[in-house]
């Protein structure tokens, strides 16, 4: 399957996903360049982690003006499946394709840990090869990753199982100590409406190598990759 | 040219007052006038003053490095560029350095401590290689000084802030807490970089006529002078006077300009390439050209500009960051300002490399300074300065008055675990990316970190040591330990020590007994460095660290490259299995001068002074880190863990903390091992290994073969908790909790 990984000006991660499609999983992956409007051809975009910009201004606010995000939005609104992790994130709720905002963590400085989180919903494109209720070990590293939204968006999200993750306790249990940035409910990645743009602050694709501290990011690629085939 | 060149309109007149508020002394002004024939213009002056500055001559330490080993069969580049490079097989080189940030962190923290890193990664990625991991070490006064929790804060954000934002991993560190620290804190920062062997760029200028390239941020006036009157001069009352001499640090563009150098560099349009760091646009050009026995002009009307109105003095004197001086192959400057322009970043012509060995500087259509290369960078001053051991040495005090120690060695074990120098330093790591790169396979909180390399086999092992309190008692000795540590560390991770890079901090060389410390501080690396065949290739020397007459304990900072041949090979530091096998082997007994432990109590004088650092056999030491490699490829062991803060308890509690869950550990130790010394004592050097009980009879056959002594053994349990003898009976998840609750709690965070 074809992927393609959007470079901003300050995205980091876009390397490692690249890495982690093409090396690690075998997958097609191509590059595309924020200036471009060009999406290449490919079946699921990935807006990477970083500091696009420099984050200077709210995180993500510049990023989501660049050329290549009209094609990405006009894509999502065809039904184009669309992840944005951490930086991408954020950069997708800038751009509206996801509901909500992220701000800066509770403890007011960037977190880098492993956080497990729960999958809340295994019927999407993004989890489908999870079981719901599963655990997964996953790496964070950010300094506005609380997640939140207003009440009624928040009840709506919650009633339409659009939060797909959840941060929770290594045993699996919900407990405020391990909501690692004080997501409103430990939302640590939330769909939109149709279910085919999808938004997390951890890093799966620095979770796909057993030398490297798990595998457990693997999942989720592989949600999508069945979800195209 | 036949003119001399101007003073300007409204610029001060020259003479040896003005020269003296530069830094420079009457004996060194009087010889600027001769290089010169004439007074030198304002400008010239200000030239002369940060080229001839202790920051960037190294005048007072340049005779005394010569005698560190750079030389050997890895060694592809050793000191004289802006990094060293050594060949760790498989066509990729290892570029590195370590660099201080000290005085600039001490007046402005945040931006200090950010800067120090932006530096580092361009010493870096100026020679073409891709920087992959960041290392710091840092040192501050007591958590009881009512600055030192500012400074911390604004420190490690200050890293994190850059690291994090152009994507290198922060993968190790360490940080020291102690009152000699008070009045002036380090912050020493590395950068490890990868380049195939092919492409590695050089700073030296070549071709008459090639063009000179101006890339990267516009010149401001922010870090004038940082070099010559922050850098180079003891803290007093008016330090802060001097925080506009501080550098203001833009990572986002420093991420730019990372890509963008790396993309130019694949063009192969670069001749040579220099970041502006320590006086900037001067020190850059003169040293590019200067290494190529040319000269330079440069015209200073084409230089970006963030504001109008900057005299030449400024724009050659600012420090302003993230930009870089490029000789470029004539005919190709359109190639190279393609790749600038993608990535949104200035590149302009702003002069051409000579033929006649001269630096010229036009500005507004005159010539503002016209200056001999070669007294400017490799003819700088150099001084044999007077060096004496002081007359009553003086180890660091205590600025309290400190408890007797308990009589149960568990009250003592949990006091060292308290200690911010012993505790979790999780709270200053996890504000840094450790992951990004995916290379990362043991990051912060081991004895070394260690990453791999993407598409090969090998892998590196790294770490940053010092051990100021030691070198305090023998500045010789200390500086030698600290060299086995780093080794040390690394071998414990299984890596063969392979290079060294140094940050020598000391206080203020016109002391003869400062000086003397340095040069046994140099001794003690070369002596250290050549038994364990780590050459030397890059260093950074940082003079002055005191304030107000009292100087810093002599900090030697060690970073060690590790070569792991197989990185899948690699250890933890902390046991994996219960049922497993510990050793503890050792080259030699602990001794309590200078530990943790002699911090936190009243010790009598047998345990301290009449012992002293004891002695450190080099030929054990080599012995004991290939030993550690051997097992570690052979697969014989399952971890190892350098004993050092807090001794033998505390590295045996720190084991047990296996991040996946905490084990426990049963000793049984000869009664006359019961003391405090033993438990509790430092020094050269004392592992704790563990192994499956399988391996353990080749594994004690490989130790007494390399002469090594096994002085206790015992088990891992699955039960978490922690005998030692009759002593210590602990439970080992009440230790983690002190352990990990220290750092956040002095800092009172919930």
């Amino acid at each position: 399957m074809k992927w393609g990984v959007v470079s901003f000006p300050g995205s980091l991660d876009d390397r490692d996903t690249l890495y982690a499609l093409r090396e690690v999983m075998g997958q097609d992956a191509i590059p595309l360049w924020h200036k471009d409007e060009s999406l290449g051809g490919a079946r699921c975009i990935v807006l990477p982690g970083g500091f696009s910009y420099g984050d200077y201004l709210r995180c993500g606010a510049i990023a989501r003006c660049s050329p290549i995000m009209r094609s990405v939005v006009r894509f999502a609104n065809d039904g184009g499946l669309v992840m944005g992790i951490c930086n991408g994130f954020q950069i997708l709720c800038e751009a509206h394709l996801l509901p909500g905002a992220l701000t800066r963590n509770r403890s007011l400085s960037f977190i880098c840990e492993q956080v497990t989180v729960r999958v809340a919903n295994a019927h999407t494109a993004f989890t489908r090869s999870a079981r719901k209720g599963a655990l997964l070990r996953l790496p964070i590293k950010h300094g506005e990753g609380l997640y939140t939204a207003f009440d009624d968006e928040l009840s709506a999200i919650e009633e339409r199982g659009q939060v797909l993750l959840r941060y929770v306790a290594p045993d699996g249990s919900a407990r405020d100590e391990a909501n690692p940035n004080g997501s409103i409910n430990a939302i640590a990645g939330v769909a939109n409406e149709r279910f085919n743009v999808f938004g997390l602050m951890p890093h799966p694709e620095h979770a796909i190598e057993p030398r490297l501290g798990g595998d457990d990011g693997l999942a989720i690629f592989r949600s999508i990759i069945e979800s195209a085939a | 040219m036949n003119s001399d060149p101007v003073s300007l309109p409204g610029e001060p007149a020259v003479d040896l007052n003005l020269g003296i508020a530069h830094g420079l002394t009457p004996e060194e002004f009087d010889h600027i006038k001769k290089i010169l024939g004439r007074i030198p213009t304002y400008t010239e002056l200000g030239v002369f003053s940060v080229m001839w500055s202790e920051h960037c001559s190294y005048k007072s330490s340049r005779r005394h490095l010569k005698m560190m080993p750079s030389r050997g069969p890895r060694v592809v580049q050793g000191p004289g560029e802006n990094a060293g490079a050594i060949d760790i097989g498989d066509g990729w080189l290892a570029v590195f350095k370590i660099e201080s940030h000290n005085h600039p962190s001490f007046v402005e923290p945040y931006q200090g401590a950010a800067t120090g890193v932006g530096g580092i990664l361009r010493d870096i990625f100026t020679m073409g290689a891709r920087p992959i991991a960041n290392m710091d070490s840092l040192k501050f006064g007591s958590f009881d000084h009512p600055r030192t929790k500012y400074l911390l804060a604004s420190v490690v954000g200050g890293i994190g802030g850059y690291g994090n934002c152009v994507g290198v991993p922060t993968v190790a560190g360490e940080t020291m807490f102690d009152p000699a620290y008070n009045g002036n804190i380090l912050v020493n920062a590395f950068c490890l970089g990868l380049v195939r062997r092919e492409d590695l760029l050089s700073a030296r200028a070549s071709g008459v006529g090639n063009p000179v390239l101006y890339v990267g941020s516009a010149t401001g006036r922010d870090g004038i002078h940082g070099a010559s009157l922050l850098a180079s001069a003891e803290f007093d009352a008016e330090s802060e006077s001097k925080r506009p001499t501080v550098q203001v640090g833009d990572p986002f563009t420093e991420k730019l300009l990372i890509e963008a150098c790396l993309e130019a560099a694949r063009t192969g349009a670069i001749v040579a390439i220099q970041d502006m760091g320590a006086a900037g646009l001067t020190s850059s050009s003169s040293e590019m050209a200067g290494r190529g026995g040319l000269g330079i002009e440069l015209d200073l009307d084409r230089v970006p500009l963030r504001e109008a109105g900057l005299t030449p003095y400024e724009i050659l004197l600012s420090e302003s960051q993230e930009r870089m001086l490029i000789v470029a192959d004539r005919g190709r400057v359109d190639e190279l300002q393609r790749v600038f322009a993608k990535w949104d970043l200035h590149a302009v012509e702003i002069g051409r490399i000579t033929d006649d060995q001269n630096w010229r500087i036009r500005f507004g259509g005159r010539i503002v300074a016209d200056i001999p290369i070669a007294p400017l960078s490799d003819d700088a001053p150099m001084y044999d300065r007077p060096a004496a051991p002081p007359a009553d040495p003086q180890p660091i005090e205590s600025s309290h008055p400190k408890p007797p120690p308990p009589s149960r060695a568990g009250d003592a074990l949990r006091t060292l675990l308290a200690s911010p120098n012993i505790a979790s330093k999780r709270w200053i790591f996890r504000q840094y990316d450790s992951i990004v790169q995916s290379n990362t396979v043991a990051g912060p909180g081991g004895d070394a970190a260690v990453l791999r390399i993407k598409g090969v086999r090998r892998g590196l092992a790294l770490t940053v040591d010092s051990n100021p309190r030691a070198c305090a008692i023998d500045p010789y000795l200390g500086a030698v330990a600290t060299v086995c540590e780093a080794a040390i560390n690394v071998a414990c991770a299984g890596a063969r020590p392979v290079g060294i890079t140094n940050c020598l901090n000391y206080g203020n060389p016109e002391r003869p007994e400062i000086m003397w410390q340095f040069i046994r501080g140099v001794e003690g690396i070369r002596d250290a460095a050549i038994a364990f065949a780590a050459p030397v290739v890059s260093g950074n020397v940082s003079f002055y660290n005191e304030t107000e007459g009292r100087a810093i304990p002599p900090t030697p900072t060690i970073a060690m490259v590790g070569l792991l041949e197989d990185f899948t090979a690699a250890v933890t530091h902390f046991f994996t299995h219960a049922g497993d096998q510990v050793l503890v082997v050792r080259t030699n007994s602990p001794r309590l001068a200078g530990s943790e432990y002699a911090a936190q109590f009243r010790c009598d004088d047998r345990g301290l002074d009449s012992r002293g650092l004891g002695s450190i056999d080099l030929s054990y030491e080599r012995a004991l880190a290939e030993m550690l490699v051997d097992a570690a490829q052979a697969g014989l062991i399952r971890s190892a863990h350098d004993v050092s803060g807090g001794g033998l308890a505390v590295a045996l509690t720190e084991a047990c903390f296996n991040p996946g869950g905490a084990l426990g550990a049963e000793f049984s130790l000869p009664s006359e091992f019961e003391t405090a010394v033993e438990l509790f004592g430092e020094g050269r050097s004392t592992i704790v290994l563990s192994a499956a009980a399988e391996n353990i009879g080749q594994l004690r056959q490989l130790i007494g073969a390399a002469g090594l002594k096994i002085v206790a053994s015992g088990r891992v349990t699955e039960l978490p908790r922690l005998k030692i003898g009759s002593v210590i009976d602990e439970d080992v998840l009440a230790l983690r909790e002190i352990y990990e609750r220290a750092l956040p709690g002095r800092i009172g965070e919930p």
